[in-house]
C-alpha cells in the first residue's frame, strides 16, 4: 500500500495540482482497476482499444486536473471521461453508428456492477492488509491456493477458511457502509 | 445494503476489478515525465528551426542525438507533430 492511499480524492488531487509525483501514481493505482473494467466489463472493448481507451483517459485527467471543479468529484469525473472514450473507441471501430445513436446509457447495466464492484473494493480496503491480500489474489488476480500460500508465506491448507474469514469481515464491513453513490473515499 | 451481499455475491464483484496490466499502469505513471519530455521537444523545435527540419527528416535520430529518451506514446506523438508532416 501506498504512503498516499489514506488520502482522501480532494487531498490526492490537491496534491496532484501541485505537482506531487507520488500523488499522481497513487491517483492511477487508485483508478487504474476502475477504468480497466469500464472498458472491458462495461462497454466490452478489445485489449486493443481499451489500452488506447486507458492511456487516453490518464493523459486527460493528468492534463485536464486543474478544470475539475469539485475536487471529491473525482470518480464520476473519471467515469464520464472513460465512458466517453470507449464510446469514441466503439464510434471508430463501427461498433455502433454514431456516438449520439448509442447515447451515455451504453453499458449502463454492467457500469452498474462495476460501480457496485469499486464500493466492495473501497469496502475492501477496512481490512486487514492480510484479507486485503488474500481475497484480492483469489477473486480478482484468479490465483490458487498454492499461489497465494507461497506468496503470502501462509500455510496452503488454511487459505479456504482464511478466504470464508475474510469475506465474512468484508461482508461486515459493507453492512456498517451507505450504498455507493458515486462519491469519493472520504 | 448489506443482505443483499452474500459471500457468493461479493466474490463476483471482486472479480469485477482485476487488476490492470501493469505496463499500462506504469506508462500513466510515468504520463507527468512523458509530458514535460513531449513540452520541451516541441518548445524547442518552435525556437530552432534546424532542429525542427532534423526532427522531420529523422526524429529517432534528432531525438537520441538530443539526448533526449522519449517514450513510446511520446514519439507517436512527436510523429504526428513532425515527421508525418
Amino acid at each position: 500500500m501506498s504512503r498516499l492511499s489514506t488520502l482522501s480524492d480532494a487531498e490526492l488531487v490537491n496534491r496532484c495540482r501541485a505537482g506531487d509525483g507520488e500523488a499522481w501514481n497513487e491517483l492511477v493505482e487508485r483508478y487504474s482497476r476502475y477504468v480497466y473494467a469500464i472498458a472491458i466489463r462495461g462497454f466490452r472493448l478489445s485489449d486493443e482499444d481499451a489500452e488506447d481507451v486507458f492511456q487516453d483517459v490518464f493523459t486527460r485527467i493528468y492534463t485536464r486536473l486543474d478544470s475539475l471543479r469539485d475536487t471529491a468529484a473525482l470518480r464520476p469525473w473519471i467515469a464520464q471521461l472513460t465512458r466517453r472514450r470507449c464510446l469514441d473507441a466503439m464510434s471508430k471501430s463501427g461498433r455502433v453508428q454514431t456516438v449520439s445513436d448509442l447515447g451515455e446509457e451504453q453499458g449502463s447495466t454492467d457500469m452498474t456492477e462495476v460501480e457496485e464492484a469499486y464500493a466492495v473494493r473501497e469496502a475492501l480496503a477496512g481490512l486487514t492488509e492480510t484479507c486485503q491480500e488474500i481475497l484480492d489474489r483469489f477473486f480478482a488476480q484468479d490465483q490458487s491456493y498454492r499461489t497465494i500460500a507461497n506468496e503470502l508465506d501462509i500455510p496452503a491448507g488454511t487459505i479456504a477458511s482464511r478466504i470464508a474469514r475474510c469475506l465474512g469481515k468484508l461482508r461486515d464491513e459493507l453492512e456498517g457502509r451507505k450504498p455507493a453513490s458515486g462519491g469519493s473515499r472520504e | 445494503m448489506g443482505a443483499q451481499y452474500t459471500e457468493e455475491r461479493i466474490g463476483l464483484l471482486l472479480r469485477l476489478l482485476p487488476p490492470a496490466p501493469v505496463a499500462w499502469v506504469r506508462a500513466a505513471q510515468e504520463l507527468p515525465a512523458a509530458r514535460r519530455t513531449f513540452d520541451d521537444i516541441v518548445s524547442r523545435a518552435e525556437a530552432d528551426i534546424a532542429f525542427r527540419d532534423a526532427l522531420a527528416a529523422d526524429l529517432e535520430r534528432t531525438l537520441e542525438r538530443a539526448g533526449y529518451e522519449p517514450s513510446e506514446r511520446t514519439l507517436s506523438e512527436l510523429r504526428k507533430l513532425y515527421a508525418d508532416s
